[in-house]
C-alpha cells in the first residue's frame, strides 16, 4: 500500500508486464477450482475452499486492476475493512446454523 | 491555502481545499457505490450458500460437458475483459486515444460473448432441464430461486457494463470525457469481473453433476 504515490499526484498504474502476470495467476487459481470440483469432497469444506481461493482472486483484481494496492492509505482503510466486517456479520448466522440443520433432520 | 495557516496546526489534508484520498469524487463515488453494491452480492451469496449447505438433496444439474466447460470458458472471457479493460485504462493516462478505444471496444466484445454464452446457458436450464424461479424437476424449488436471482442479477451489471463502457468510450473519443472517467468505468467493470469469481465457483462448481 502506498501511502505517497498517489498523494503527489503521479499516477503508478502498472505495467503490461505486471497486468498480464496478474491475469495469468487469475487464470491458474481458476483451473485449480474446476480441477477441485472434479474432487468428491464434502460440501462445506469445498465451500471453504473455494471461498478461499476466490479471496485471494479479488484480492488480487482489487490491489492490480482496481489499483487499490497504488491508491492512497486511507481510501483503502475507509473502504475494505467496514466492508469485511459487515459480511462478517452476515456470516455469523451461516456457521454453525447451517450446518446444524443437517442434523435436525430425520433420518 | 497553507501559507496562510500556522504551521503544523491547519496543514493536514482534512483541514479542506485538498483531497483527503488524493482522487477525484467521481473515483470515491463509484468506490462507494461498489462497496453498497458487493453488500448485495455478499447477502445474496451468504443466503446461497446456506441453503446449499443445509440442503443434502441440493440438485447437481451442471455436467462437465457442456455446463462447466461453458462456464469456465465465459470464466476466461471475464478474465481477459479485464486485463483489455486496464490496459485500456493505461492507455488513457498515457494519452494514446486509438489504443484506448480499441481496448474498450475489446472489452465490450468480451462482454457481449460473456451474455450470449450465458443465454444460452439460461435457455438450456429453462427449456430443456424446465427449471423455473419457482419449480424444477429435482424437487428443491430453492435452486432456481438463489441460481437465477444471482446470476441474473449478475448479467443485468454485466449488460449495463456494456453500454456504461460505450457510453464513455464514445465521450472519450470525441474529447468530452476524461482518462479519470474511463479509470471509473474500469473501476465498475472489474468489480462485475470480481463479483463471477465468487458466483463461479459457488453457483457452478458447487453443483457439478461427475456422473454425466
Amino acid at each position: 500500500m502506498s501511502a505517497h504515490g498517489a498523494a503527489v499526484g503521479t499516477h503508478e498504474v502498472g505495467t503490461t508486464k505486471l497486468f498480464t502476470q496478474v491475469w495469468f495467476w487469475l487464470l491458474a487459481l481458476t483451473a485449480i477450482e474446476v480441477f477441485l470440483a472434479y474432487l468428491r469432497l464434502n460440501p462445506a469444506l469445498m465451500l471453504t475452499i473455494l471461498v478461499g481461493l476466490s479471496l485471494i482472486k479479488s484480492a488480487l483484481i482489487i490491489s492490480y486492476f482496481m489499483h487499490l494496492r497504488f491508491e492512497h492509505l486511507g481510501l483503502f482503510l475507509l473502504l475494505i475493512p467496514a466492508m469485511v466486517f459487515c459480511i462478517c456479520m452476515m456470516l455469523i448466522m451461516m456457521f454453525p446454523d447451517s450446518l446444524r440443520i443437517l442434523d435436525l433432520r430425520p433420518h | 491555502m497553507s501559507h496562510l495557516e500556522p504551521e503544523g496546526l491547519l496543514s493536514t489534508p482534512w483541514s479542506g481545499g485538498a483531497s483527503p484520498f488524493a482522487i477525484n469524487s467521481k473515483k470515491l463515488g463509484m468506490w462507494l457505490f461498489i462497496i453498497s453494491d458487493s453488500l448485495t452480492f455478499s447477502a445474496l451469496l451468504v443466503a446461497y450458500a446456506y441453503v446449499r449447505l443445509s440442503n443434502p438433496d441440493w440438485p447437481r444439474p451442471f455436467e462437465i460437458w457442456p455446463a462447466i466447460a461453458k462456464s469456465s470458458l465465459m470464466t476466461f472471457i471475464l478474465l481477459s475483459s479485464s486485463l483489455t479493460m486496464v490496459l485500456g485504462v493505461a492507455s488513457a493516462h498515457r494519452g494514446d486515444r486509438k489504443k484506448t478505444l480499441r481496448y474498450l471496444g475489446l472489452t465490450m466484445l468480451f462482454g457481449l460473448a460473456f451474455v450470449v454464452i450465458h443465454a444460452t446457458e439460461w435457455y438450456t436450464l429453462m427449456v430443456v432441464d424446465h427449471v423455473t424461479p419457482w419449480s424444477n424437476p429435482w424437487g428443491v424449488p430453492l435452486f432456481g430461486g438463489t441460481f437465477f436471482g444471482l446470476t441474473g442479477l449478475h448479467m443485468l451489471h454485466v449488460t449495463i457494463g456494456v453500454g456504461y463502457l460505450a457510453v464513455v468510450a464514445w465521450g472519450f473519443g470525441n474529447g468530452r470525457f476524461k482518462p479519470e472517467d474511463v479509470e471509473v468505468s474500469g473501476l465498475y467493470w472489474h468489480f462485475v469481473d470480481l463479483v463471477w469469481m465468487f458466483i463461479f465457483p459457488l453457483v457452478y462448481l458447487m453443483s457439478v453433476n461427475l456422473k454425466g
